[in-house]
């Protein structure tokens, strides 16, 4: 086959129906673009959950004394030194303890001025207020349900709480948004596909003189074929390439300019510029390979020898 | 060349067969008339051999090849031996008389020096020498035509089929067209022609195959049109 003769009937082609070439374009550059969004996405929680679980702590608050008064956990009195020396000792024996932290009342004073020092609440506080507690770090953050059966309910203990709930949220939050990108990349995907099918099909048909004669003199199917193909992939790539862009310019603006995200928001461990890259081979190969196969089964149909 | 066995062909949703039950056999070199008023099965007779249908019942065989039995893929390899003419041309408008030769060629890969040499020669055959760089919106009838038995006949097709090659020509057009096609059959390329031009095959006396209502009713050796005409 002859490369010219197919590169000017692609272009020929590409141009007749230039609006529909337009359209497969762009969704195919906006469904990609959110495939590459979500890959990222799911990038940056898996990034951020490997750098927060680290830091996170299941806490075992102990009962002091104004607690002894109000709360139900605590109606047998203030925790005892007794009662501490225990819990220590219970946790150090414990296989899915890492290491273990005590922080007493005047710490936990001091914490709550440095993060709250100026809201009147604060003022109001004294250390005797505040509760001791058992800072724990997990071997396996997924382990908390093992401290809080084992400690909630004992006496002297006020509530097990663990931080890594709040960050499920958020990440739970995030996956959520993640699964809405995928199911509207879903969509597009879909609605690219049928784009190209159609446009396919108005090509297919405005060029039947063409397809006509070339089968009357010999014409194999594939030669018949092939401009048709070449050219749902060649808008795709143009798509693709679009997406990558996108992309590219999303990962600049809204994490390193523009947003500036890195710089307002420095307690998150943002993705870098290598999870970008190498995304990019694969959302390419995908707006190549996808509208050619699409394109491929479209004539089948609509392109008989 | 052609072989017909016992050949039907009942298109799906109608009840009545386009051919019924045909027989007949076309050898190498020979020219053939076939005629028959519209809807007596010419199209379906030609449709078959170009292989754009196949047959219900019975067995064709082009050029040596059971046409049933040929798979979709090699189809391309048979038609590559046949030529086509139709009654409408069937030019590219966009592409020039040589361009228009040129893609039979260029579809079926032909190298740039061959396509460089045949063309103008093939041109040259058909009496259109030196229009090359014309479009067919630009030449006479006749002469679109004769484009068209030039893109037919320039891979050198052992069998040219032609369907009412003049059916939009002036008879004197049409004599020249008929003088050019028997030129050709006498390379030694098989002619196969469906016409309702009565005086062309009065003139010609070639062998006259008549089909009716879908039978085979007249196979005649250097025959005329018809009786009853």
């Amino acid at each position: 086959m002859r490369a010219q003769f197919v590169v000017s009937e692609i272009g020929v082609g590409l141009r007749r129906n230039l609006t529909m070439t337009f359209a497969v374009i762009v969704s195919v550059a906006l469904s990609l673009a959110l495939f590459g969004g979500s890959l990222l996405m799911s990038d940056q929680v898996n990034n951020m959950k490997g750098y927060w679980y680290d830091k996170v702590n299941v806490s075992v608050f102990l009962c002091n004394k104004s607690d002894a008064e109000s709360d139900p956990n605590c109606a047998k009195g203030a925790v005892t030194e007794d009662q501490k020396k225990q819990i220590m000792s219970d946790l150090d024996e414990m296989a899915v303890v890492e290491k273990v932290t005590y922080e007493s009342q005047d710490e936990a004073y001091k914490h709550y001025k440095e993060q709250f020092g100026d809201s009147p609440l604060a003022s109001s506080l004294t250390p005797d207020q505040m509760q001791e507690s058992y800072r724990i770090k997990l071997k396996d953050p997924e382990k908390y349900q093992v401290i809080a059966t084992a400690f909630d309910g004992r006496e002297g203990v006020q509530s097990v709480q663990d931080q890594k709930g709040i960050l499920d949220n958020l990440f739970g939050l995030l996956n959520g948004m993640n699964w809405a990108a995928r199911a509207v990349m879903a969509l597009m995907l879909v609605v690219a596909l049928m784009l190209i099918v159609n446009t396919v099909r108005v090509s297919a048909f405005s060029r039947r003189r063409e397809t006509g004669i070339m089968r009357l003199v010999g014409a194999s199917g594939f030669y018949i074929q092939a401009p048709f193909i070449m050219e749902a992939a060649v808008a795709g790539l143009i798509g693709g390439g679009v997406a990558c862009g996108f992309l590219v310019i999303a990962r600049y603006f809204i994490i390193d300019h523009g947003l500036a995200l890195s710089e307002k928001l420095n307690l998150i461990n943002f993705i870098g510029w290598d999870a970008v890259l190498t995304k990019l081979p694969l959302i390419l190969a995908t707006s190549l390979l996808m509208p050619a196969l699409a394109a491929f089964f479209a004539l089948r149909k609509y392109l008989k020898v | 060349m052609i072989r017909f066995d016992n050949v039907s062909k009942v298109y799906p949703k109608q009840s009545h067969p386009a051919l019924r039950d045909v027989s007949l056999e076309v050898e190498k070199g020979e020219f053939v008339f076939l005629v028959g008023s519209s809807g007596s099965g010419k199209s379906t007779f030609l449709r078959l051999i170009l292989r754009e249908e196949r047959c219900s019942h019975g067995q064709v065989h082009v050029l040596g090849k059971d046409l049933a039995r040929l798979s979709n893929w090699k189809v391309p390899q048979m038609r590559r031996q046949l030529g086509t003419v139709f009654q409408d041309f069937r030019l590219l408008p966009n592409k020039t008389v040589g361009e228009n030769v040129a893609f039979a060629q260029e579809v079926i890969g032909k190298s740039r020096g061959e396509i460089r040499k045949s063309v103008p020669q093939v041109l040259d055959l058909v009496g259109l020498g030196g229009k090359e760089d014309r479009r067919p919106g630009e030449l006479s009838g006749g002469e679109q035509q004769r484009v068209a038995i030039a893109r037919a006949f320039v891979n050198r097709p052992k069998l040219l089929i032609a369907d009412e090659p003049t059916g939009n020509l002036d008879p004197q057009t049409s004599v020249g067209i008929m003088k050019l096609l028997d030129r050709i059959n006498r390379t030694g390329t098989t002619v196969v022609m469906a016409t309702h031009d009565q005086n062309i095959v009065d003139q010609m006396r070639k062998r006259v195959i008549e089909l009716e209502k879908g039978r085979l009713v007249r196979d005649q050796a250097r025959g005329v049109y018809g009786y009853q005409h």
